[in-house]
C-alpha cells in the first residue's frame, strides 16, 4: 500500500503518467493503514487569484490554508451537489420532477466557498437556483430531492417545490427575481438589532442586478450599514440574456457605487472562501454592507425546459467544463499536493453515489402529501380555520 | 350617547357624596380618544411590551409622522425602533419582511396604500405566501399599515381603496378598524399575531373622537381579528360596513329610524377573515341586505359578501335581493362637487334602503 503511493505521488510530482500495474506490497493491514494517513500532506498553502476591488485598498488574502480534512469535505460537499443536480435533471426528464427546475451544477464552488467562509449562526437567502444552498444549509439530500418530487418527505411537505426550500438561518429559495435582495437586508437589520454579531448573506444573478429594488436595499444598508454581503452570482448570461445584452455595465461588484466591492473567481472554491472571509471581517467590523461578484458558470440551461444552447455554443460549455470545472480543480490541487489519493477520491464518489441513489429511491417512493394537508399552513399559531373549497358546500379545515 | 354623557355627569355628583361615606367605587372612567390617538397609544404600549416591535416608514420617527400617527414615538424609543426610510417602497417593506423573517416583529407604515402597490409583490409573496409555501417553517410576524381609501381632494392616485385587492389573498388578515376602540384594540391584536396583517385605517377618521371604555383602555385590550361588531340593532335591514362608511350608516339608520325604519348596523372590523356568520344571523332577524363601502363595486367588499349570502343559509330569509353601495366606478376626480358625488353619501344609502324595504 505504502509502496503504491509514493510510486503515484512521484508520478504526479514528476507530471508523468502512471502507466503499467502497480505491485502492491503485503503488509500488516494495522500498520499499512496508519502510515497511509501520514502519508498524506495535512495542509498545504494555495495561492488565489487577486480580487478586483472597488473601493477598496486591500482585498482578500492572495494566500490561504488548506488542510486535508477541509479540502476532503468541500470536495464530498461540491461533488454531492454536482450528483444530486444531475440526478435531478434525469428525474425531470422522466416527468418525476415537474414544473420549474433551474440547476446548479458548474456553480458549486460559490456555494460551498460561501458556507465556508461564515458560521452556521450566520444567514443566507438566495433566489430560485437555490437547491445547493439548501444543502450547505443543512437539509438533506432526500428531503431536497422529495420536495422536488413533491412528497410529504420534501423539506417543504411538497407544498414548496423547487424554489420555496427553507431551513435555519436560510430564507430559501425565492421565486420572484430581486425581490429576496431587500429580504436579506431586512434579515441584517435583524441581526443589528439583535446585536449578536452575525451577518446576512444575500445572493442574486447578473439577471436581477439590474432590479431597482436591489439599489434600494444597497442604500438603506449603506444608510444603516447593515452586515449585508450582497453576492452577485454572475454566470454570465440571465436565462437567455447575456450580461452584454442585459447591463449598460457589467462590472457587477461596482454596481454597488458606494458600497465596496471585490470581484472574484468563483470556480474556486478556496478564493470563494477567502473572500467570504473577507467581506464577513468587513461586515462584522461594522463598516457596513459590502459587495461580492463571484464569476461563475452554469452547465445546463437557465431551467430545465432551456437546452441552453441557443445562447451559447456547446463549445463554450465544453471550455468551461474542461479548463475551470470547480470540483476538478479541487481535486487535482489536491492530488497534486498529495493531500487526497485517487482511490480515496473514487471511493469517496462511489459513496455519493450510492447516497443519491437512495435519496432518488426515497423520492420516487415516498408518497405525496395527504389531502388533508391541502389547507394547512395557512397561518401560524393560529386556531383551526375553515377555507372555502372549490364549490360551496365544501368546507376544509386548515390548521397551523 | 347624549344619555350616557348626562347619565355620567349626574353619577358623579351622587358618587362623590357616597365616596365620603362608603368603599370606593370608581365610574366607569369614559374618556373621548381620537382614532390617531387610539392607534398612537396602542403602539406605543406594545413597543413598550416587546422589544422585538419596531415601526419603520416614510416620516414616522423625526417628523411624527405624515398624519401624526406616530407622534412622540421616536423621542421616547430612538433610532433603532423608530426607523425613517428613504422614498423606496418596495426596498423598505422586503427590508421589514426580511426582518419578521428572521425574528422581529415589524410595523411597516405605507404612508398611503396607494404606495403599497410599489410594494404589493413584498406583501403578497414574501409576507403572505411563506408560511404556508415552507410548510409551516417560516413564519412572518409583520404588520403592513398606514391610511387607505378616499381622503379630501388627493385625486385620483391618492385615493383607491385596497380593502379588495388585499382581502383577495391566501395568507394575510386584513382589518378595516371604524372606531377608537377598533384601532386599538385591532392594532394590538395586529401586532401579537404572528402572522402578515394588513391594517387599513383612513385618513378621514383620524381625528375623530370616540368614547372609550375603561376597559377598552387597558393594556391587553384586544379586539379579534375576524370578528364583526353590531354598531346598532335594529330589525327592518341589516347595514354591513367597514371604515369611514360606518359613520354614514350609523347617520343614515338616525334618519330613517325617524320614519321607522330600524336599521341594524354592523361593522365589519375584519375583511379577512370576514365574519360571515354575523351577516347570516343577522339577515335571518331582518330578511334584507344592504353593503356600504368606499371601494369600487367590482369584485369588491360587497361582491363578495353578497356572494357568500348567496352561497349560505341567509339566502332563504331574504325578501328581497341583497344590494350593494358603493364608490362610482371612476378614478377619484378632484373638483369637490365631483369627489362628493364620487363616494357614497348618507342619502344614497337612505335611497337604497327604501327600494330594498320597498317604501
Amino acid at each position: 500500500m505504502q509502496n503504491m503511493l509514493t510510486v503515484i505521488a512521484n508520478a504526479l510530482k514528476a507530471g508523468a503518467k502512471i502507466n503499467g500495474a502497480q505491485t502492491v506490497s503485503e503488509g500488516p493491514r494495522v500498520v499499512v493503514s496508519a502510515r497511509s494517513f501520514a502519508d498524506f500532506t495535512p495542509q498545504a498553502s494555495f495561492d488565489i487569484k487577486r480580487c478586483d476591488l472597488h473601493r477598496l485598498d486591500e482585498g482578500p488574502s492572495v494566500q490561504t490554508v488548506l488542510t486535508r480534512e477541509d479540502g476532503l469535505r468541500y470536495y464530498r460537499t461540491m461533488q454531492t451537489m454536482r450528483r444530486m443536480e444531475l440526478k435531478a435533471d434525469q428525474l425531470y426528464k422522466q416527468k418525476i420532477i415537474r414544473g420549474f427546475c433551474h440547476l446548479y451544477d458548474g456553480q458549486e464552488a460559490c456555494a460551498v466557498g460561501i458556507e465556508a467562509g461564515i458560521n452556521p449562526t450566520d444567514h443566507v437567502i438566495t433566489a430560485y437556483r437555490a437547491h445547493g444552498y439548501t444543502y450547505t444549509r443543512g437539509v438533506p439530500v432526500k428531503e431536497i430531492m422529495a420536495e422536488l418530487t413533491g412528497r410529504r418527505g420534501g423539506v417543504a411537505k411538497g407544498k414548496g417545490g423547487s424554489m420555496h426550500m427553507y431551513a435555519t438561518n436560510f430564507y430559501g429559495g425565492n421565486g420572484i427575481v430581486g425581490a429576496q435582495v431587500p429580504l436579506g437586508a431586512g434579515v441584517a437589520l435583524a441581526c443589528q438589532y439583535q446585536g449578536k454579531n452575525e451577518v446576512c448573506v444575500t445572493l442574486y444573478g447578473d439577471g436581477a442586478a439590474n432590479q431597482g429594488q436591489i439599489f434600494e436595499s444597497f442604500n438603506m444598508a449603506a444608510l444603516w450599514k447593515l452586515p449585508c454581503i450582497f453576492i452577485c452570482e454572475n454566470n454570465k448570461y440571465g436565462m437567455g440574456t447575456s450580461v452584454e445584452r442585459a447591463s449598460a455595465s457589467t462590472d457587477y461588484y461596482k454596481r454597488g457605487d458606494y458600497i465596496p466591492g471585490i470581484r472574484v473567481d468563483g470556480m474556486d472554491v478556496l478564493g470563494v472562501r477567502e473572500a467570504t472571509r473577507f467581506a464577513a471581517n468587513y461586515c462584522r467590523s461594522g463598516k457596513g454592507p459590502i459587495l461580492m461578484e463571484l464569476q461563475t458558470y452554469r452547465y445546463h440551461g437557465h431551467s430545465m425546459s432551456d437546452p441552453g444552447v441557443s445562447y451559447r455554443t456547446r463549445e463554450e460549455i465544453q471550455e468551461v467544463r474542461s479548463k475551470s470545472d470547480p470540483i476538478s480543480m479541487l481535486k487535482d490541487r489536491m492530488i497534486s499536493n498529495n493531500m487526497a489519493s485517487v482511490e480515496e477520491i473514487k471511493d469517496i464518489d462511489a459513496e455519493i453515489r450510492k447516497e443519491i441513489e437512495e435519496a432518488a429511491q426515497f423520492a420516487t417512493s415516498d408518497p405525496e402529501p395527504p389531502l388533508e394537508d391541502l389547507c394547512n399552513h395557512i397561518f401560524y399559531n393560529d386556531a383551526p380555520l375553515e377555507v372555502r373549497g372549490t364549490n360551496p358546500w365544501t368546507r376544509l379545515k386548515s390548521m397551523s | 350617547m347624549a344619555s350616557l354623557r348626562c347619565f355620567l355627569r349626574s353619577g358623579k355628583n351622587a358618587v362623590s357624596t357616597a365616596l365620603r361615606r362608603e368603599f370606593h367605587r370608581t365610574p366607569p372612567a369614559a374618556v373621548q380618544v381620537t382614532v390617531r390617538d387610539a392607534l398612537n397609544q396602542a403602539m406605543d404600549e406594545e413597543l413598550e411590551r416587546d422589544e422585538r416591535v419596531f415601526l419603520l416608514g416614510e416620516e414616522v420617527a423625526q417628523y411624527d409622522g405624515a398624519y401624526k400617527v406616530s407622534r412622540g414615538l421616536w423621542k421616547k424609543y430612538g433610532d433603532n425602533r423608530i426607523i425613517d426610510t428613504p422614498i423606496t417602497e418596495m426596498g423598505f417593506a422586503g427590508i421589514a419582511v426580511g426582518a419578521a423573517m428572521a425574528g422581529l416583529r415589524p410595523i411597516c407604515e405605507f404612508m398611503t396604500f396607494n404606495f403599497s402597490m410599489q410594494a404589493i409583490d413584498q406583501v403578497i409573496n414574501s409576507a403572505a405566501k411563506t408560511y404556508y409555501m415552507s410548510a409551516g417553517l417560516q413564519a412572518v410576524p409583520i404588520v403592513f399599515r398606514g391610511p387607505n381609501g378616499a381622503s379630501a381632494g388627493v385625486a385620483a392616485q391618492h385615493s383607491q381603496c385596497f380593502a379588495a385587492w388585499y382581502g383577495h389573498c391566501p395568507g394575510l388578515k386584513v382589518v378595516s378598524p371604524w372606531s377608537a376602540e377598533d384601532a386599538r384594540g385591532l392594532l394590538k391584536s395586529a401586532i401579537r399575531d404572528d402572522n402578515p396583517v394588513v391594517f387599513l385605517e383612513n385618513e378621514l377618521m383620524y381625528g375623530v373622537p370616540f368614547e372609550m371604555s375603561e376597559e377598552s383602555q387597558s393594556k391587553d385590550f384586544l379586539v379579534p381579528i375576524g370578528k364583526a361588531k353590531i354598531e346598532r340593532p335594529g330589525n327592518h335591514i341589516t347595514l354591513v360596513s367597514h371604515s369611514r362608511m360606518v359613520s354614514l350608516c350609523l347617520d343614515a339608520a338616525a334618519v330613517l329610524a325617524k320614519e321607522g325604519i330600524e336599521c341594524e348596523v354592523i361593522n365589519l372590523r375584519s375583511i379577512r377573515p370576514l365574519d360571515t356568520e354575523a351577516i347570516e344571523t343577522s339577515i335571518i332577524k331582518t330578511n334584507h341586505l344592504i353593503t356600504v363601502e368606499g371601494g369600487w363595486p367590482q369584485f369588491g367588499v360587497g361582491a363578495e359578501i353578497l356572494a357568500r349570502i348567496m352561497e349560505g343559509p341567509a339566502f332563504n330569509y331574504l325578501d328581497s335581493p341583497a344590494v350593494r353601495v358603493t364608490g362610482v366606478d371612476i378614478p377619484m376626480p378632484y373638483a369637490k362637487i365631483l369627489e362628493d358625488n364620487s363616494v357614497p353619501q348618507i342619502k344614497d344609502i337612505i335611497f337604497s334602503v327604501k327600494k330594498t324595504l320597498n317604501v
